[in-house]
């Protein structure tokens, strides 16, 4: 073409790949391979104490010792030994309890704190946010001797109730964050639609506001579980034997017995597969609801 | 069925004054329309008539009855939002029936009620689609459906075509007039879009910067506007303005100096204007008409736009530019000069303030409703 002196740049000053002799298919796909194989590599890295801690497991007491292989004849030993000195299904129970109920006890209480922040929103909205989500700053073991002493003073010391009301009120602030988040990216409209159709600021919120910003709460749900589940400082603190969920089970192998990897690593495995399956299953909605409201 | 009044009715968020002072009268089953540039407070004024904001002071009554602290749903009324704001997570049908479902309507009749109303909207073969699934037409018609299914004494409509393309907000205008007459429902109505205000309404408010400029029918603020800014937001091209100096004054109207020096006598009553008070003339770009031999305004023409049937002028003067509409036929380019003029009581004289100088005579059709064009012409069909 003879026509490169136009206003715009010609076909060969637009493409500088082709017009280089590269082909810009071969480089993109160079590209994405190089971007995988990183993404794979970081992804095993993450995953390989985990997967060490499985393997481990399976291994004799002395085999967990020895030089790290491989290769070695799997066992149950290490799981009968642990089952039979502790019953896991307890602890797992006070967990469930625990993480669900908080969760539960999180949303009730966040739900309606994150509709007046979300659509009536003050002067001091912005601030009450960043206050609540400031108490994350905290390190909870400065507040561990008053709330110990309280717990004392009312029974609640060892207690799924105790555990529970802890918890909640440990995952509020993000829970709230997380709704008020997904509350705002709701169109106030749809809401103002609704309070002319003559819907009372309840069925508001259970017709129109939940159902439609689902993905969100359920996200914020499954966080909040996993971040209970996974709690350790405050139920080894605050827990002996009544109400002590799978983390201080993992911990109760640790301590007394001294270094029995194999045990140890038994006790973990046990303790992380329910939450590792659950957030398998639940992992698409996870990203879902992370991302919701990012795209439209 | 319902009428509307607002009592000295103001809105404040702060230290900002959103609406100051509004009174309005708004009869049975007028159609009214409140326009204005954005941000003028016509959407608030909206909301606060739906319940959806309160007033800072002031009464807004309904049927007589005073409803500030009365909830949006039980005032009677309906709206359809700019968004639409239809129910995402429900079908049309469920859409269209939720208010009769918080209501405790049973499904047989809620059923019979959105079919109805489905059926005033050709909407029956998407009462099974959600939302999603609908273009931006059918939406509307839903939104509408929702507020039909509500059987409300006043329908309240917020920019509601402003999201359509154009083809389909001139029929979506056409649909509403013609539901305004099968509904025979009281109807207030937000734009910005001045042709639509002129098309629909009985009775316009033109609002500004929270207060009411104007209120009357359509033709009234086409052929007398109160002031220089009713005169500019009225009327598609603007009007336009030239700077003139009163020669003389008496009962039978102004005798005013053009730019050019020509001296033309408009019949508005301003007596006791001394010789010498500047003014502005204000004058329609259809009412200026090009005089080669005796027009007494003359200018380059710097653009021009033909449209077909019409050509849009943009010429300049020494001291103003000016937009003439002439004859799409017109064989004249750009850079010519032109003359130009025009009859004399087709022009308006604002004073200094911005306010319109009272014509002396009222034109023909300016108390002209849009009801009286359906009598009209439903004696010429029959």
């Amino acid at each position: 073409m003879t026509t490169a002196k136009t206003k715009f740049p010609a076909t060969a000053e637009r493409m500088p790949p082709q017009a280089a002799g590269v082909s810009p298919l071969r480089s993109a796909f160079a590209r994405r391979l190089g971007l995988t194989a990183l993404g794979w590599a970081i992804a095993c890295l993450i995953f390989f104490p985990i997967f060490w801690m499985v393997l481990t497991g399976f291994k004799t007491e002395s085999a967990a010792i020895a030089d790290p292989s491989l290769i070695f004849s799997p066992t149950l030993e290490s799981y009968i030994a642990v089952q039979e000195r502790a019953g896991y299904f307890k602890f797992a129970m006070n967990s469930v309890v625990v993480a669900f109920g908080s969760t539960l006890a999180a949303l009730l209480i966040a739900i309606p704190s994150a509709y007046s922040m979300a659509f009536l929103p003050t002067r001091r909205t912005k601030g009450t946010l960043l206050w609540m989500l400031s108490t994350k700053m905290l390190p909870p073991v400065g507040v561990l001797v008053p709330i110990y002493l309280l717990f004392r003073d009312v029974g609640l010391l060892d207690t799924r109730t105790g555990l529970t009301i802890v918890y909640t009120l440990m995952n509020l602030p993000i829970v709230v964050w997380m709704l008020y988040t997904f509350f705002k990216d709701l169109p106030k409209d749809i809401l103002e639609a609704g309070r002319m159709d003559g819907a009372s600021t309840l069925q508001e919120v259970c017709f129109l506001l939940l159902p439609l910003t689902l993905p969100g709460i359920a996200s914020t749900g499954l966080l909040s579980v996993i971040l209970s589940w996974n709690e350790a400082f405050w139920s080894l603190n605050l827990t002996s034997s009544k109400a002590a969920p799978l983390t201080a089970y993992i911990a109760s192998f640790s301590s007394p017995e001294g270094l029995f990897w194999a045990k140890l690593s038994a006790a973990s495995t046990m303790a992380i597969a329910p939450i590792l399956v659950f957030g398998w299953l639940t992992q698409k909605q996870m990203v879902r609801g992370l991302t919701f409201g990012a795209v439209k | 069925m319902a009428t509307l009044q607002l009592d000295r009715v103001t809105k404040s968020f702060g230290d900002t004054h959103v609406i100051q002072g509004v009174d309005l009268e708004v009869d049975d089953k007028e159609f009214v329309v409140f326009v204005g540039p954005s941000g003028c407070g016509k959407s608030t004024l909206l909301r606060m008539i739906a319940g959806l904001e309160s007033a800072t002071s002031g009464d807004i009554l309904i049927d007589g009855q005073r409803m500030n602290d009365i909830g949006p749903a039980d005032r009677g009324l309906a709206m359809v939002f700019q968004s639409y704001a239809l129910y995402p997570h429900m079908t049309v049908e469920d859409n269209m029936g939720f208010s009769l479902r918080l209501a405790g309507v049973d499904k047989p009749a809620r059923r019979e009620k959105v079919r109805e109303a489905a059926r005033i909207l050709q909407l029956e073969p998407l009462l099974d689609r959600k939302p999603k699934a609908l273009s931006g037409g059918q939406r509307q018609r839903v939104a509408i459906g929702r507020a039909i299914v509500r059987n409300p004494g006043i329908f309240l409509f917020d920019e509601p075509l402003s999201n359509l393309d154009a083809a389909l907000r001139v029929q979506m205008r056409i649909e509403l007039a013609r539901l305004h007459e099968e509904l025979d429902a009281t109807m207030i109505y937000v734009t910005h879009d001045q042709i639509e205000a002129m098309t629909m309404a009985d009775k316009i408010v033109v609002l500004q910067g929270g207060v009411v400029e104007q209120v009357g029918s359509p033709m009234e603020l086409y052929h007398h506007p109160c002031n220089r800014f009713v005169a500019g937001f009225i009327g598609s091209p603007k009007m336009n303005f030239l700077p003139v100096q009163v020669v003389e004054a008496d009962a039978d109207g102004v005798g005013v100096r053009l730019p050019g020096g020509d001296v033309t006598r408009v019949p508005v009553a301003g007596e006791k204007l001394s010789p010498g008070t500047p003014l502005e003339l204000g004058i329609r770009p259809e009412h200026l008409v090009l005089d080669e031999a005796q027009g007494p305004l003359s200018g380059e023409i710097q653009v021009l736009e033909r449209l077909g049937g019409q050509t849009s002028l943009y010429v300049r003067m020494d001291d103003a530019m000016v937009t003439l509409m002439a004859d799409g036929d017109i064989a004249h380019c750009v850079h010519d000069t032109v003359r130009f003029g025009f009859e004399s009581h087709r022009a308006h004289l604002f004073d200094a303030e911005g306010l319109a100088l009272p014509s002396l005579e009222k034109h023909p059709l300016a108390g002209l409703r849009r009801q009286d064009n359906r009598v009209a012409s439903d004696a010429n069909g029959a």
